[in-house]
């Protein structure tokens, strides 16, 4: 595994970026903040395009950057390659063109990556000899992201892949992308602002607000923190959680993922038993009682325990956390009915999930269940 | 018709193409660097080598000559240093055409290039530097061919303009046969002494000849299967 590690500035147009982080690179690593937090420069300090950054970049006891000894690699010297939100191919080549212009300048000392393997991989044998202008959004993102494999990077940076794709295409892509290091080998740092994007990629999060780093760790950790500020707005705030599916019920087409300590139920995945899972809960869809229910419709009545009550003083709500066997859930209900339950850690609660909410879509299929 | 040919002044023509061949390939090594800096420096001195290089369109070719001349000339210390270095003066002298030329033309090749580039980006150079791509790497291999159109621009039209080039040379470079007597110069010549054949001939070749590159130029452009820049 490698290991990244930031302590490095860059003053962009009147705003200071400003990373600290030691980085274990696993997987797939999300940066994730709103518009204009400074996800894009960050990327471009790792990646050297910033020439005027300060501070120190290491990689795995390479130095790219300490400027206090004049030390500044430029971009084509870091073992790095990097896939923009505009695919930016070059348009004076084919896609074979393309491609072959990344292998030829591969870094000796990257991962082995084979050239027949990355076209099979990304579906583009039918357009090697077409002209990029000539793709769809999607293929050319796929070829991008196919020629920045093909230059063997040690680390691959992706800056919101597919924020210039419609959402059926962006589906396309990412189920190409949640590949890439268990594939190739390749350790990603993934930038988006999008949540979706986050529960079905991230391994690991970094989270970043204002030009700099706010807090980094695994991501089921940190979605279910309390003291970080909303992700994506209240509405969307939650959790992952990860099950493996355990059987399917033809009856009622339902499928059944035990995330440990619980059982969960959702629509028919079409997914065979053992595959590993990821589920996102949203807090808003999380309702808490002190015994257990009866006469109601709602399936997935989970037995768990209250870590964590933070009330909200400028809203109505409070924001509950919540322990399932290894694994946390949130949920967001008002204040009002946080003192009436008399919640607070230690208290045994059911927490009702409304299945229809474990969304099909961010369901993200397994990489071998190896993961964790 | 041997007679015909015999005596048009082919010297004229020759020393024309070869003086346009010179200045466009010294002019692509010399402007080149000027307008990649042009095209993406941030510098605030940008509009004033912007002026600087646009100047030769608006000046009188006489004014540009006058000053051409007495720097070149031995009184000063460009010319003179030519002259201790040489022994013979840059006026009145096939080399010193061609540094007038060179000046004369600059924003011919200068600004279709610096358009070029600026058409480019930064993107797909950034892009071929995360490849790998160093910096002399990307210019030939991204850079140049994505700016191809504007390269073929720009040698064109600082050939075609040179071509045309009277006023300077003939401040510069006076009218000597073989040296600096050039076509445009000949027709002069030629009409000053009532020799309107050899007027009419040489003008009607430099019609149709400027009127044939530029049109090889336009046709080609519209066929060209990408304009700059990224998809």
């Amino acid at each position: 595994m490698s290991t990244l590690y930031l302590n490095a500035r860059v003053l962009r147009g009147d705003r200071l970026i400003g990373l600290e982080a030691e980085l274990p690179l696993k997987g797939i690593t999300v940066l994730f903040g709103p518009n204009g937090s400074g996800k894009t420069t960050s990327l471009r300090l790792i990646s050297g395009l910033e020439r005027d950054s300060e501070g120190s970049i290491r990689f795995d006891g390479q130095i790219w950057l300490d400027s206090s000894a004049g030390v500044f690699v430029p971009a084509h010297k870091r073992p790095v390659a990097m896939v923009f939100q505009d695919s930016r191919l070059f348009r004076h080549l084919t896609v074979r063109g393309n491609l072959e212009f990344a292998r030829k300048r591969a870094n000796a000392d990257g991962p082995q990556i084979d050239v027949h393997q990355v076209i099979t991989q990304f579906d583009l044998a039918e357009f090697m000899d077409r002209w990029p202008d000539t793709l769809s959004g999607g293929e050319r993102q796929r070829t991008a992201i196919a020629r920045a494999l093909l230059s063997r990077p040690r680390l691959l940076l992706m800056d919101e892949p597919l924020s210039s794709l419609d959402i059926v295409r962006r589906a396309d892509v990412l189920s190409y992308i949640e590949q890439i290091p268990e594939q190739f080998g390749v350790p990603v740092i993934y930038v988006t602002h999008s949540i979706d994007e986050l529960a079905r990629l991230a391994d690991q999060l970094v989270l970043i607000r204002g030009g700099e780093i706010l807090a980094t760790g695994n991501v089921q950790d940190m979605l279910a923190r309390l003291d970080l500020p909303p992700l994506t707005g209240r509405f969307e705030a939650g959790v992952v959680v990860q099950g493996v599916i355990t059987e399917t019920s033809a009856a009622y087409d339902l499928t059944l993922i035990d995330i440990g300590g619980a059982t969960l139920l959702v629509p028919k995945l079409g997914l065979p038993p053992g595959e590993a899972v990821r589920l996102r809960i949203r807090a808003r869809d999380v309702a808490l009682a002190t015994h257990h229910p009866e006469g109601l419709s709602i399936r997935n009545v989970v037995y768990c325990e209250v870590a964590e009550v933070v009330r909200e003083s400028d809203t109505a709500f409070a924001e509950v956390r919540l322990r399932v066997g290894e694994q946390d859930l949130r949920a967001r209900i008002t204040r009002a009915a946080a003192d009436d339950l008399k919640l607070q850690p230690g208290l045994p609660v059911y927490a009702l999930i409304k299945s229809v909410t474990l969304d099909r879509r961010l369901l993200s299929a397994p990489r071998g269940g190896q993961r964790q | 018709m041997t007679g015909f040919l015999q005596s048009l002044d082919m010297t004229a023509v020759w020393l024309t193409v070869k003086l346009a061949a010179v200045t466009v390939v010294l002019l692509l090594l010399v402007g080149a660097p000027l307008a990649w800096w042009l095209a993406f420096t941030r510098s605030r001195w940008k509009p004033v080598a912007e002026a600087l290089t646009a100047l030769p369109l608006v000046l009188p070719p006489t004014v540009l000559g006058f000053y051409l001349l007495i720097l070149l000339g031995p009184a000063q210390a460009p010319g003179s240093w030519w002259v201790s270095l040489t022994g013979s003066t840059l006026t009145f002298s096939f080399t010193g055409l061609v540094i007038a030329s060179m000046v004369y033309s600059l924003p011919f090749v200068v600004q279709p290039l610096a358009q070029a580039f600026a058409a480019v980006g930064r993107g797909p150079l950034e892009e071929a530097a995360s490849l790998g791509a160093g910096p002399v790497d990307r210019f030939f291999t991204v850079a140049v061919p994505m700016s191809l159109r504007g390269l073929i621009t720009a040698i064109v039209l600082g050939f075609a303009h040179t071509l045309g080039e009277f006023g300077v040379i003939l401040m510069v470079g006076g009218n000597i046969p073989g040296k600096t007597k050039v076509i445009s110069i000949s027709i002069y010549e030629s009409v000053e002494t009532l020799n309107y054949t050899q007027a009419h001939i040489l003008s009607a070749g430099l019609l149709v000849f400027s009127f044939l590159v530029l049109l090889a130029v336009f046709t080609l452009n519209r066929r060209f299967p990408f304009t700059a820049g990224v998809s």
